[in-house]
């Protein structure tokens, strides 16, 4: 009793179930009636349907033949998945070019977030120069303005360089990043000033500290710059809409939009498998790099 | 073999003097990519639209001075009046169920539960963050429609008659809430759940000796605890919110007529459709004061309201 008594205080947070059956009817019955527990577990079970419920329905309307795509009842569950609208999809618009603009477009703007995030914030955290202050917050500032308000200069920046309709013109505003930043100088700031010491006695000037102890060690903080770049850019929509202008230059959910545009309501499941093949990288960042992702949604709130 | 022999390796060593040179030198470079990206790509552009907003300008022919007649014209521009009247209700009305059933979820996930089950839940909710707003507005537009849509399918299961979801104006108006708070409400989740799991587990262990239980214990001991939290959350919820654009566009293109039309995509449709660049900067302007104004009243509430430990 005495071993049970412990249990049931220790993982209210840490999620572990270490209690026994037992330990835990006591507990419940001791602090909630059972008519709340089971009204949480409804509302619970109610919301996650409610989440989940769209993705599947979407799902196995892509896996219907295009022709009983829009019959009733609708289909929630794949039963017997029909691969025909997903080979009508590469017919009817070039998935191949729009998931290669969209992976150049995302991967640039991500290993160039990397780059130049880590290197800012670097000299923010451990470089010491005149204004440093007072040139962070300025970096951080442009946070407050949104994409809205500066797109149409770029537009004209844009053309003034030539760059219009490119891949580039897409890729190298986005490259300067405020958030990154933030994130790097963050995670800078959190290793040790020791190695800097330890390195400057042995010679080292400030560039291979940087280089041979520092950099290695960013590596971690530079994943949750690029999983963010990446779940930014590869869902992104407006600037696309804006700054691309021929559909050889679309990116997936650009070329999507048009695809519905293009087929209405005549064969949902097209367009649904179009929509299901865009979600498949989301998907892969999901299932691997969530942790990631969530410490850098959620940086920028705890600052 | 004396001592003095060591003494050159030490001057090998770089002076103070000459370290904090070559470091500002570095920090410069380092800085180079960044700020020069800004310079070209932020700051430019601001500078840009606030000269802009002056001029009547549809890059063709010359821009032409016109004082503050873009501004006046958005006061009486019907549209554009409805479409920030629609932004601001639309603001209120998400973000309010946004952080309502982010906060609720949140505070069921705290109760004791199979650890599985907790991890299952955190993932489904957090799941619609990693989708694109263009395409979670492809598939719930077909969800929404009038006669196959499986919303109405369902709510005929129930005697519901078939809502016209995007073609009556408050329908679709709720359909834009609805698919928006649906992809967004997971962000403000999370951030609850950290803030809900930081709070000690003894805080409530002594709220409940003292018999203060259920909804006494969440407003008089969890609320003021998260509510940092609740305000951070708040801000960047509707800073957002604020910011709406890829839903209306895909799922109704601001109609029927204008009551799904938002600011931004008034900004869109004056630069990119009208080519009005001059107006359009307008009232990205004003869109930019409105968000200043809430970072700042973010700011005096904090001070006022909020209870740090």
């Amino acid at each position: 009793m005495s071993s049970q008594t412990l249990h049931t205080g220790t993982d209210e947070h840490s999620g572990s179930s270490t209690g026994t059956p037992a330990t835990r009817k006591t507990y419940r019955n001791r602090r909630l009636p059972a008519a709340g527990t089971v009204g949480r577990y409804a509302a619970l079970a109610v919301a996650a349907a409610l989440t989940l419920g769209p993705v599947l329905w979407t799902l196995s309307t892509s896996l219907r033949t295009p022709s009983e795509s829009f019959n009733l009842p609708p289909s929630f569950l794949p039963l017997n998945p029909d691969f025909t609208a997903y080979q009508e999809v590469f017919k009817q618009i070039n998935v191949g070019l729009l998931v290669l603009n969209s992976a150049l477009v995302t991967g640039l703007i991500a290993l160039g977030q990397m780059a130049s995030a880590t290197l800012a914030g670097y000299a923010f955290a451990r470089l010491d120069f005149r204004g440093r202050k007072a040139i962070f917050s300025l970096v951080l500032a442009t946070m407050m303005v949104p994409v809205q308000v500066t797109i149409v200069p770029v537009f004209m920046l844009i053309r003034g360089m030539g760059l219009s309709d490119t891949l580039l013109a897409l890729i190298l505003p986005a490259i300067p990043t405020a958030f990154g930043t933030f994130l790097m100088r963050q995670y800078f700031l959190g290793l040790p000033n020791d190695f800097a010491e330890a390195a400057a006695l042995d010679g080292a000037g400030p560039w291979r500290i940087f280089r041979s102890v520092y950099a290695p060690l960013a590596v971690p903080g530079m994943a949750i710059v690029g999983i963010l770049a990446f779940n930014f850019h590869w869902n992104e929509f407006f600037r696309p809409l804006i700054l691309t202008i021929s559909e050889q230059n679309f990116t997936l959910p650009l070329g999507l939009v048009t695809l519905q545009g293009n087929l209405g309501t005549g064969s949902i499941s097209v367009v649904l498998a179009g929509v299901i093949l865009s979600m498949l990288p989301a998907l892969v960042v999901f299932i691997f790099g969530q942790r990631t992702l969530r410490e850098g949604l959620t940086a920028g709130a705890s600052k | 073999m004396t001592t003095t022999s060591a003494a050159p390796r030490h001057t090998v060593k770089p002076p103070a003097a000459r370290r904090s040179f070559v470091e500002r030198w570095l920090a410069m470079i380092f800085l180079a990519p960044t700020l020069l990206g800004m310079a070209l790509f932020t700051f430019l552009p601001i500078i840009g639209s606030l000269v802009l907003a002056f001029f009547r300008w549809d890059i063709i022919s010359a821009p032409q001075f016109v004082g503050f007649a873009n501004f006046a014209s958005l006061a009486q521009d019907p549209t554009v009046r409805v479409s920030f009247l629609n932004t601001i209700v639309f603001v209120v009305v998400a973000v309010t169920l946004q952080l309502g059933i982010a906060l609720t979820l949140a505070s069921m996930l705290q109760a004791r539960m199979p650890s599985w089950l907790r991890v299952f839940l955190r993932s489904t909710f957090f799941f619609p963050l990693v989708l694109s707003a263009a395409s979670v507005s492809i598939f719930m537009r077909y969800m929404f429609n009038e006669q196959f849509g499986v919303v109405n399918w369902l709510l005929s299961l129930i005697g519901i008659p078939a809502v016209p979801w995007l073609t009556s104006p408050v329908a679709s108006a709720a359909v834009v809430v609805l698919v928006y708070v649906w992809q967004n409400f997971g962000f403000s989740f999370l951030l609850f759940l950290g803030a809900l799991s930081n709070i000690p587990k003894e805080l409530h262990e002594a709220a409940n000796l003292d018999g203060a239980t259920g909804w006494k214990q969440f407003s008089n001991v969890t609320l003021p605890l998260i509510s940092p939290t609740v305000l951070v959350a708040s801000v960047m919820a509707i800073i957002s919110a604020l910011q709406v654009f890829d839903q209306p566009y895909v799922l109704t293109n601001g109609g029927p007529g204008d009551s799904t039309r938002t600011a931004v995509m008034v900004i869109f449709e004056s630069a990119f459709q009208q080519l009005e660049f001059g107006e359009a900067s307008a009232i990205g302007l004003v869109l930019t004061v409105l968000i200043l104004a809430v970072t700042a009243l973010q700011f005096r509430l904090s001070r006022r309201f909020v209870f740090y430990q």
